[in-house]
């Protein structure tokens, strides 16, 4: 699962709906994480239109704690400012920030691990990239 | 030949056996590459976009929704995330991204169907999932949803807990929440009746949805097929050109209207597309340069590895 999707993801459970706290589901510190870094440029170039557009819906605060249950506390407090304008013109530092996004949000991957809603408790497994969400009986 | 969704449930149907058959049927790969082509063209996406794959199987639907070439989306370069209630389904998907993998990192010469550097499945994330139970994404996370031939499993009542027209509801209004503003869906599938048309229809329109049916090759038997065309935001027909809009050629929600639509044009749609033949043949070179023997060798289990992150 690309750390992208943590970003979206909520607890499936109906009565979570409405609970702020099914939203991001919390990490477990254990999670087995793969990262296929891509350094080349023209690669990524292929993603900016996609990245810019996701940039804009990312909830900042969500990653900023998703990352912190994975060990990660580096990411910058807040979002980046990149618009489907700024992609005419690109300067440096600009490509360094769609590069390190596109590195993490989609080829950083939990393989293994868990997630947890905060509301109802629930634990979601995921196994070989693949949560399951599906909920026991008493749940759905 | 009685329905698959009258045989048993779909994450039973789709056992390890069937979908192993599903998968690699050249003709079921040709069938849902050209009804995925369809859907995208009728969702008219004008930027590479972050879309739902509702009931995606093993991915023949997704590794289309995000194909590089040039045909299908015009140099845009989607990216996916699907669900599916059957294991074996997704199992199948996991092989089938491996062997991407594996034939991208042995592109010495790159003279195959696409680039081999972007797109395809490695844009794609899956989820285990019943999307009778909801669609579990926060509000306004996906610009679009495709299904195919998935959504007519919702009428299936397989177990006594299951009331379908409650899990229909559900299902559209969790989807509707989850798209964006101006979200849309289209959704190719295979109604046993007409009722089951009617009750799509209706529940998308109660949940805020507008748009209507389309359908494709109304006069063929074989060939004619279904599409759910809706939209999260208001739609006047006559902007079908405008670039927020779907490409409505011929939707309807009027549920009155679609049985008599016989005067819907033939598709221009086919003569676009590559012929079927062709389309086997390139598959079939692929699948010899990509190896079989990286089947079962299953090198997505049990890789302990945790990166620097
Ligand atoms: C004919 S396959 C299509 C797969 C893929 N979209 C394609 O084009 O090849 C239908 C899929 O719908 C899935 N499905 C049926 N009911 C479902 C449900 N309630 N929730 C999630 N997936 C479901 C099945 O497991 C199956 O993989
Ligand atoms: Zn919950």
């Amino acid at each position: 699962m690309k750390l992208l999707t943590t970003n979206f993801i909520k607890c499936s459970v109906k009565a979570c709906d409405s609970n702020m706290t099914s939203f991001p589901l919390r990490y477990d510190n254990q999670c087995e994480l793969e990262l296929n870094y891509e350094d080349d440029e023209s690669i990524i170039e292929k993603s900016y239109q996609f990245l810019v557009g996701i940039l804009d819906k990312i909830d900042w605060d969500a990653l900023l704690k998703v990352c912190a249950d994975l060990g990660n506390n580096d990411l910058p407090p807040n979002k980046p400012l990149l618009t489907q304008d700024s992609l005419l013109s690109l300067n440096d530092n600009e490509r360094l920030i769609l590069k390190q996004l596109f590195n993490l949000l989609i080829n950083t991957e939990i393989v293994n691990g868990s997630m947890k809603c905060d509301s109802c408790e629930h634990v979601y497994l995921i196994k070989n990239g693949i949560p399951n969400l599906l909920l026991p009986p008493h749940l759905s | 030949m009685s329905r698959p969704e009258e045989i048993a449930p779909p994450e039973l149907f789709y056992n390890d056996k069937e979908s192993k058959k599903y998968t690699e049927n050249s003709r079921v790969q040709y069938i849902q590459y050209v009804m995925t082509k369809r859907s995208l063209e009728l969702l008219n996406l004008k930027e590479s976009s972050f879309i739902l794959d509702i009931g995606c199987g093993s991915c023949l639907s997704g590794e289309i929704i995000s194909s590089a070439s040039e045909e299908v989306n015009a140099g845009m370069n989607h990216y996916w995330t699907g669900l599916d209630i059957s294991p074996d389904m997704l199992e199948q998907a996991l092989i089938r991204k491996e062997e991407e993998k594996f034939n991208n990192d042995d592109d010495s010469n790159s003279d195959d169907e696409s680039n081999g550097e972007i797109g395809g499945l490695r844009n794609g994330d899956m989820m285990l999932h019943d999307i009778g139970q909801g669609i579990p994404f926060r509000a306004g996370s996906f610009d679009a949803a495709i299904s195919i031939s998935a959504i007519q499993w919702l009428f299936n009542k397989d177990n006594n807990n299951h009331d379908p027209i409650k899990r229909i509801k559900r299902f559209f209004e969790s989807l509707y929440s989850a798209l964006t503003k101006n979200g849309k869906f289209v959704a190719q599938f295979y109604p046993a009746n007409d009722d089951q048309i009617d009750t799509f229809l209706q529940i998308a329109k109660q949940t805020g949805f507008s748009g209507g049916l389309v359908i494709d090759n109304p006069e063929s038997k074989k060939n004619k097929k279904y599409y759910l065309v809706l939209s999260c935001g208001t739609m006047s027909s006559n902007d079908a050109n405008d670039s927020d809009n779907l490409n409505l050629s011929g939707a309807s929600m009027d549920v009155s209207n679609i049985h008599d639509k016989k005067e819907l044009k033939k598709k221009r749609g086919n003569g676009m597309l590559e012929s079927k033949k062709s389309f086997i043949l390139r598959k079939k070179e692929l699948m010899k340069k990509r190896g079989r023997e990286v089947r079962g060798e299953s090198k997505y289990t049990g890789r302990k590895r945790r990166d620097r992150f």
